[in-house]
């Protein structure tokens, strides 16, 4: 276990004071820390929302990009250096609304990050519109009337992909977040964690009041029931069951062959590509010679 | 040798490009410089569709919209092809129906290739067979090259395809009568034979580019196909779901330590643009090869523009400096991509290479076509001579040393919101904003200080100056040569580095003449806007094909 200290970021914090995102900061730190990791070993990936801040109050390395890309740059930064623990986390709208098709895509790469989804069902930072999570008939400060579409449930399509690690926590419950951010940044592959944290500014229910649509899947669930794990995914948003939902033994991961063909280091360590090679490229054109 | 013109034409899916390979690979192989320009529908099957072939005893990379030798394989394609045979130009085509022209040399493509070769499979090899009787180079020629192509196939493919060919040569050669020409002698003269999206690929990774990504798109396709097809080029390449995607997983690799770049054409380019405007705020490298094609929206996918100069110039919200490169040739093209990730890295911005549909899609011959010895390598900061590492410190030349994620114990934090040195989120307008503001602006300047004059051609004494950017270089030298020919004092100035543009001494008693492949004359605005030389004429071309010689020509009249 690493010193729980390393992990603390002096950046002034910008959450609204009691913002449930701090539970998911210090649930991550505490899985950071279980895990032995060194902050320069850690690289946190964000888009654009309250949620996608989280990076800067973490002591790590760091890529806040742009609105809903972040999965895309969490790729490349993996591909790029495979030795870095990659983890996106970003808020509900950023990943599942502007980056949705960047996520599904995500489910087919199967790229050996984690990626961990505030979802707080509702736009926070563009005060109170609706998030693709957000219920239907859920009034909001756009949707006036009560949302009329229905919300998208991202965990149920990743489990229809056999995405090889699909869960869900509470960020008003740490201890049993930690167990689970710790098991998905340590499972080889792409890690989906859904963490429900309810808007205090905007939101219209209360922590104690998620904590009630709560279903834990309870000790005797089997993590491979493809089955039951879709059934339990598509009990949102009326219910959240919550725990690891959907596991599978790792599959091969993205960039796989790439891998096997460079070696496992850092692509800027590679030597330069051999002079022969370009040469032989380039008598390719050589007519006649 | 006199010049020749030879236009191979047909529907998609007929094989012409094999012809015109083939053909072209025979006067190349004689010791002829040879340049072949494709133009074609975007369609799989069907339509109409013409490779162009001009041979020449020096190296004359500009297109030719006549022909001397027409081959046709179908009538359809014939008809439609049929006005840019020159008078008294050689016509060679199918014996099937509506086929006008009496003096025309036939040929039953398909029986021949069916008897001779045993398939229709080799209709192909018997046209090749028929256009090299008809242009004079003999068969043995064309049995090397076809022996060569088809080396790896077998000896029994070899075997249908020489028989089929033969036969389309015997067929053809007794019908030439008077139009017969005699035997062009053999040259030793050999030539590297490429297009601008062939060598791009190889200087990408002789530059050290590692990673790819990009959303199939043409004319760009080539690119990422390239290192597909030669993984010993070392580059990782992904088909991203969109242009979003390819760009942010570019710029995620690029901040991981890896050179990283995309390609795509304008469209694509149009979903880059946010991307863009990341790159240039949080200082990361990427080269983005940006294949114009006429536009608006879907345009002509299949056709070449300069449409997008002014796009690429501006495209990304917000102000950050950025670079404009565009190669004229293949070879030319090599040079500015190991450049565009040199300045890339240097600057820590992003890098556009203009290319077209022409540059993609045509062969020029070139004397050498090599990778310089020197490339310039990475530009990472020593880790172990920084204390308290900061990747946006302020600098006197707006670079911060630079570190990659993981490359050591130091963190690096890179922000898209206005940030401190540190990389984190400021809102600090007193004294942060502003200064991040100028440290990345004071690149641009400095950038601006090392981009490139343009290539003169014989404007020291001239008159009258043509100014061209990337892919009309050829056309224009031309133009410059016939005018010269005919007592007029030309030259041309052509800028292949078109962003930022470097001070430049323009002269008050020459006439300026811009030539570019738009209807609005976007460099010759960004010309006037920026140095405030007077461009007398600006000629255009925007019907979806390359500029040459002759149009240049009839808009100076």
């Amino acid at each position: 276990m690493s010193d729980p200290k390393i992990f603390r970021s002096d950046v002034p914090n910008q959450w609204c004071p009691g913002c449930p995102n701090f539970g998911i900061l210090s649930a991550l730190q505490r899985a950071l820390v279980a895990l032995d990791l060194a902050p320069h070993e850690v690289c946190l990936v964000s888009g654009i929302g309250q949620a996608a801040k989280l990076p800067h109050y973490l002591r790590a390395s760091v890529f806040n990009g742009l609105h809903g890309r972040a999965i895309p740059a969490a790729i490349g930064i993996q591909v790029a250096n495979p030795k870095l623990t990659t983890i996106v986390t970003s808020g509900d709208g950023d990943l599942y609304g502007e980056g949705g098709n960047h996520f599904l895509h995500a489910l087919r790469r199967n790229p050996d990050i984690t990626v961990i989804v505030h979802n707080n069902q509702i736009y926070a930072l563009t005060k109170g519109q609706a998030a693709p999570t957000t219920p239907r008939g859920e009034r909001t400060r756009l949707q006036f009337d009560g949302v009329e579409v229905d919300p998208a449930r991202m965990l149920a399509t990743a489990i229809v992909h056999d995405c090889t690690f699909v869960a869900r926590g509470f960020a008003g419950d740490i201890e049993e977040l930690t167990s689970i951010i710790e098991r998905a940044i340590a499972h080889r592959g792409l890690s989906i964690v859904e963490v429900i944290q309810p808007c205090i500014t905007w939101g219209r229910h209360s922590l104690d009041e998620y904590r009630d649509l709560l279903d834990p899947v309870g000790e005797d669930h089997e993590p491979a029931d493809r089955a039951r794990a879709i059934e339990l995914a598509s009990r949102a948003p009326e219910r959240f069951a919550t725990g690891i939902l959907y596991e599978l033994p790792s599959r091969p991961t993205f960039a796989t062959s790439y891998r096997e063909r460079v070696g496992q280091g850092p692509l800027a360590e590679l030597p330069p590509v051999d002079r022969s090679i370009l040469s032989a490229q380039i008598e390719r054109m050589n007519v006649g010679s | 040798m006199k010049e020749r013109s030879l236009f191979v034409v047909g529907a998609a899916g007929e094989g012409i490009q094999t012809i015109g390979d083939v053909v072209a690979r025979c006067f190349l192989s004689h010791g002829y410089a040879t340049f072949a320009t494709s133009e074609f529908e975007s369609r799989i099957r069907g339509g109409n569709s013409s490779v162009r072939i001009r041979v020449t005893e020096e190296p004359r990379n500009a297109p030719r919209e006549t022909a001397d030798v027409l081959l046709a394989v179908n009538p359809t394609a014939l008809e439609h092809y049929r006005p840019a045979l020159c008078e008294g130009g050689l016509l060679i085509t199918s014996t099937g129906p509506g086929g006008p022209d009496g003096d025309a040399v036939r040929i039953p493509f398909t029986d021949l290739a069916v008897e001779h070769g045993g398939a229709t499979i080799y209709a192909n090899a018997v046209a090749a067979g028929a256009l090299c009787a008809g242009v004079g180079l003999p068969f043995a020629t064309l049995e090397q090259v076809l022996t060569q192509a088809f080396s790896k196939r077998g000896e029994e493919t070899i075997r249908a395809n020489l028989a089929a060919a033969r036969a389309g040569f015997d067929v053809a050669a007794p019908q030439l009568n008077d139009r017969a020409v005699s035997e062009i002698p053999a040259r030793a003269n050999r030539y590297a034979f490429a297009s601008a999206h062939e060598t791009i690929p190889i200087a990408a990774a002789a530059a050290g580019c590692r990673f790819m990504a990009a959303y199939p798109m043409s004319p760009s396709t080539g690119i990422i196909t390239a290192f597909a097809q030669h993984p010993e080029l070392g580059v990782f390449s992904e088909q991203a779901e969109d242009e979003i995607a390819a760009i942010n997983m570019a710029l995620g690799a690029s901040a991981a330590g890896a050179r990283a770049m995309t390609a795509t054409s304008g469209g694509g380019f149009a979903l880059m643009v946010e991307g863009i405007s990341l790159a240039g705020m949080i200082e990361t490298p990427v080269v983005i090869v940006l294949a114009q094609r006429p536009g608006p929206a879907t345009g002509l996918p299949t056709r070449t523009a300069q449409e997008d100069l002014l796009f690429a110039l501006h495209a990304g919200h917000g102000e950050f400096p950025r670079a404009l490169l565009a190669p004229s040739d293949p070879q030319d093209a090599i040079r500015a991509t190991i450049r565009a990730f040199d300045l890339a890295d240097r600057y820590q911005i992003p890098v556009i290479i203009l290319t077209d549909q022409f540059l993609a899609d045509s062969r020029f011959s070139l004397t050498a076509l090599e990778i310089p010895e020197a490339l310039p390598g990475p530009c990472f900061a020593d880790p172990e001579a920084i204390e308290n590492y900061e990747r946006y410190r302020f600098t006197e030349d707006g670079v911060s040393p630079r570190l990659y994620f993981g490359q050591s114990g130091h963190l690096v934090v890179l922000d898209s919101d206005e940030h401190t040195e540190r990389g984190h989120i400021t809102e600090d307008l007193a004294n942060i904003r502003p200064a991040m503001v100028e440290k990345r602006l004071e690149k641009g300047r400095r950038l601006r200080r090392e981009m490139a004059q343009p290539r003169s051609n014989r404007s020291e004494d001239a008159d009258l100056v043509l100014i061209g950017w990337g892919s009309t270089e050829g056309a224009i030298t031309e133009a410059v040569e016939r005018l010269r020919a005919g007592g007029r004092k030309a030259g041309s100035l052509h800028f292949t580095e078109v962003w930022p543009l470097p001070d430049i001494a323009f002269r008050d008693d020459v006439r300026y003449w811009t030539i570019e492949g738009n209807a609005t004359g976007q460099f010759a605005g960004l010309l006037e806007s920026e140095t405030g030389i007077p461009i007398e004429g600006r000629i255009g071309r925007y019907d979806g094909l390359p500029i040459d010689a002759e149009r240049i020509l009839e808009a100076l009249e």
